[in-house]
């Protein structure tokens, strides 16, 4: 029966038809819903791993094990996964390996726009690109076939638009291969002779691929008009289909890498002239030229930020739609953190003291919106710490008394604990605080190693992160309710004074968790307040000020009683 | 039949994926092929969010480009004045009255527009405004703002008949909720046609 279904819900389905039975992911926009929905069948065990690394080594391990596996993350994840993926090019599957990468052209919820399409090219690996619903549950499946046919782990690349917009699909039944009996073979340990067969192994690989990649269903071409060719992959298509429907013909790539050679030259050679449309890098276009046939591409079409119809049409010269307009300046609406956001008591006091805040990535990452503006920079998982201390060699004394690093529960399981081992053994005095909300809250509530439950939300092994801090090296080791914004001044102070690397644990569970239990809505108390703004200065969404009056919003305000703390007045 | 275009715009927590979802619901039931692009991560923080729902015989791009919008169903005004610029001209908006602050106008580095639903009306695009946020209240939950916008919605499909809406509120709303949002449901229904009679 014919369904409408979010394009990583169909990568899931995908997945569960083609019988794969482990997956191994971290979460990650926009690639979450890929393993949340692929949980919700019994049949598939599915985990959170601590990173992106662990979870494709895992998912390698059961393919080893001899079960279809899978892990899904977003671009940036794969940088952290690549160092396992190259080799596991070369090591090859027992049963059939996916490996699902989602970018993010646009950045809608990212701090890059990188093109994973580079990674399929320099890992020799063979990657599908869906460009709706029903091919990601098409091509799921037929990433498991290439695996095994050509024991290689298959990439199956998705973007924010396929992978958050639902169309129509049809499920199928699951049809579960036979378990691959596991021997042992003296040339899978990635050693001087076995490594250098296996890179020759890989490179026949390409050139079979290659060879199929040119009659295979997975690349087709639709003719229309012969004035016009579009070779385009991905959304791309249905851009290009939206403007230019009959009156063009269509080289549509589903298989991304390898890209066959002759397809592409006799399609050029139907039509009058030929372009490339691929958002980002320029791809498929420097293939094309590689091959020395003729197309335009980024001459005519941006290589950042996402494209639509309208971006195709200008850039093609064609006419845009008209459009209704006011000339009243709109105010931006960006995100908040959440009125009683934990986080918030401890941006509030280190953007008060005017320390160096070198952040990371998660919800918190918001601290660095007004009127908080407390976070100088951030680059990526785990660069809080690493950074930091980094900072502080070149700093000395100076910095050290006035930076911190600040990472989330879940980032710190991912990639803070080996940066917090290297202050500790390579002894600068810097100070992380660990923000920990319980939870991995930008990606939508995920358990992780420090909750104490699992993808499932059943009872699981937890991280102790004091005791873990201390085993690593750090004597100091504070733990902190943020809501309390004497004891947090008071603490940041303290360890920042100290003559040894601190950790600060800052520790309530984020508001927005299930059960976590809630206070009832504050109250002015409109005689006392004198309008002085003082509760404002604490980015509250619940907290506005109208007629000289401070307002609460009793439909966001939790009372968690930050601002109670910023009135000298008694109002709140 | 040409592709037509819906926006369902708000600010993050509003429910406007449920609202999605239910449009996608009855759409595909009535034998469209329907497309739904959503936006999900940072943007849900309260910020401004935008789903596309698109059908028609074949649909191919998931998203609505500026000038293309045939309805924009707005849960907050200033949000329906964003993506004004999608509407087509002579285009329909159906807005929520209510008026939630961004954070530029609660520090007062920005200024919320006055009269922006006759603004809307004067430059070509056709408005109907309605404080669906009391209705939802009446219904018993302000939670049920989308579903109160939906039963306004569903007078512009008069293809569509009453028993598949309700058989989509029974598919996507938690059975504990259901009573709540099908009142709300009707009470959005009939805001809209009270209004044409008078």
């Amino acid at each position: 029966m014919k369904e409408l279904m979010l394009g990583n819900k169909a990568v899931a389905r995908g997945l569960y038809e083609a019988g794969c039975s482990v997956i191994s992911s971290y979460p990650g926009t926009p690639s979450t819903e890929i393993t949340e929905e692929a949980a919700k069948y019994d049949e598939i065990y599915c985990e959170w791993a601590p990173n992106e690394k662990v979870a494709l080594e895992s998912a390698h391990g059961a393919s080893l094990g001899g079960v279809r596996s899978a892990c899904a993350m977003k671009h940036v994840g794969l940088n952290v996964a690549a160092d396992p993926l190259f080799t596991i090019a070369y090591q090859g599957v027992n049963a059939g390996l996916v490996i699902c990468v989602a970018d993010d052209p646009g950045m809608h919820s990212s701090q890059n726009e990188q093109d994973s399409r580079h990674y399929a090219e320099a890992a020799k690996v063979p990657m599908l690109e869906p460009s709706d619903s029903a091919e990601a549950l098409l091509f799921a499946k037929r990433a498991y076939e290439i695996s095994e046919a050509y024991c290689t782990p298959v990439l199956l690349k998705m973007c924010t638009r396929v992978a958050h917009s639902q169309s129509v699909v049809e499920p199928g039944e699951r049809v579960v291969p036979e378990q691959v009996p596991y021997r042992k073979d003296p040339t899978k340990v990635m050693m001087t002779v076995n490594s250098r067969n296996a890179h020759l192994r890989v490179e026949q690989r390409t050139k079979d691929l290659i060879a199929w990649a040119e009659t295979c269903d997975l690349n087709r071409v639709e003719m229309g008009s012969t004035e016009l060719g579009i070779i385009c992959d991905s959304t791309s298509y249905q851009y290009a289909r939206e403007v230019f429907g009959d009156n063009a013909s269509y080289l549509k790539l589903g298989m991304i890498y390898p890209m066959p050679e002759q397809l592409i030259v006799d399609f050029a050679a139907r039509v009058d002239r030929c372009i490339v449309l691929e958002e980002l890098d320029p791809f498929i276009e420097n293939h094309c030229k590689k091959l020395g046939v003729a197309v335009a591409g980024k001459e005519l079409f941006p290589v950042c930020g996402e494209f639509s119809q309208n971006l195709v049409r200008s850039c093609m010269s064609l006419p845009v739609p008209e459009r209704v307009h006011i000339d009243d300046a709109i105010p931006a609406r960006p995100p908040v953190m959440c009125a009683g956001c934990p986080h918030r008591g401890i941006f509030y006091t280190l953007s008060k003291r005017k320390y160096m805040v070198y952040g990371d990535i998660g919800c918190y990452t918001l601290g660095a919106v007004a009127p908080l503006n407390a976070m100088d920079l951030n680059v990526c998982m785990g660069a809080s710490c690493s950074g930091l201390h980094g900072f502080n060699k070149a700093m000395g004394a100076e910095g050290e008394r006035k930076s911190v690093g600040v990472i989330g529960d879940s980032t710190f399981a991912h990639s803070g604990v080996t940066g917090i081992m290297n202050i500790a053994y390579n002894m600068s005095n810097s100070t992380i605080i660990i923000l920990d909300n319980s939870i991995t809250g930008m990606t939508g509530h995920q358990q992780n190693p420090t909750t104490g439950k699992n993808l499932r939300g059943e009872p699981a092994g937890k991280v102790d992160l004091e005791a873990l801090c201390r085993a690593l090296g750090f004597q100091r080791v504070r733990v902190v309710d943020p809501y309390q914004l004497d004891t947090v001044d008071k603490v940041i102070q303290d360890e920042l004074a100290a003559e040894e690397p601190s950790i600060i644990i800052s520790r309530r569970p984020c508001v927005m968790i299930k059960g976590v239990k809630h206070n009832p809505p504050l109250e002015v108390q409109t005689d006392k307040c004198v309008g002085c703004k003082a509760c404002m200065r604490i980015g509250c969404p619940a907290i506005s000020v109208k007629d000289g009056k401070a307002r609460i919003d009793n439909t966001l305000c939790i009372g968690c009683k930050v601002c109670s703390q910023m009135c000298r007045f008694g109002a709140l | 039949m040409e592709t037509k275009n819906i926006m369902i715009v708000g600010v993050g927590g509003q429910g406007t994926l449920l609202a999605s979802k239910l449009l996608g619901h009855v759409l595909l039931h009535q034998g469209y092929d329907v497309k739904v692009s959503e936006v999900h991560g940072m943007s849900q923080r309260g910020g401004s969010v935008v789903t596309y729902v698109r059908y028609g015989e074949k649909v191919y791009s998931p998203v609505i480009d500026m000038g293309e919008a045939d309805i924009i169903l707005s849960f907050e005004k200033l949000e329906a004045a964003r993506w004004l610029e999608y509407l087509k001209p002579g285009g329909l908006i159906i807005t929520n009255t209510q008026e939630m602050e961004p954070m530029p106008v609660i520090t007062g580095a920005a200024i919320y527009p006055d009269s922006l639903i006759e603004k809307m009306q004067a430059a070509g695009a056709n408005v109907y405004a309605a404080d669906f946020l009391a209705l939802a209240e009446e219904a018993g939950s302000s939670k049920a703002v989308n579903i109160a916008l939906m039963g306004c919605l569903s007078n512009y499909f008069p293809e569509i008949s009453a028993e598949t809406w309700q058989e989509a509120l029974t598919a996507n709303v938690p059975g504990k909720f259901l009573e709540l949002n099908r009142k709300a449901f009707a009470l959005g229904q009939s805001a809209k046609r009270k209004c044409d009679k008078c």
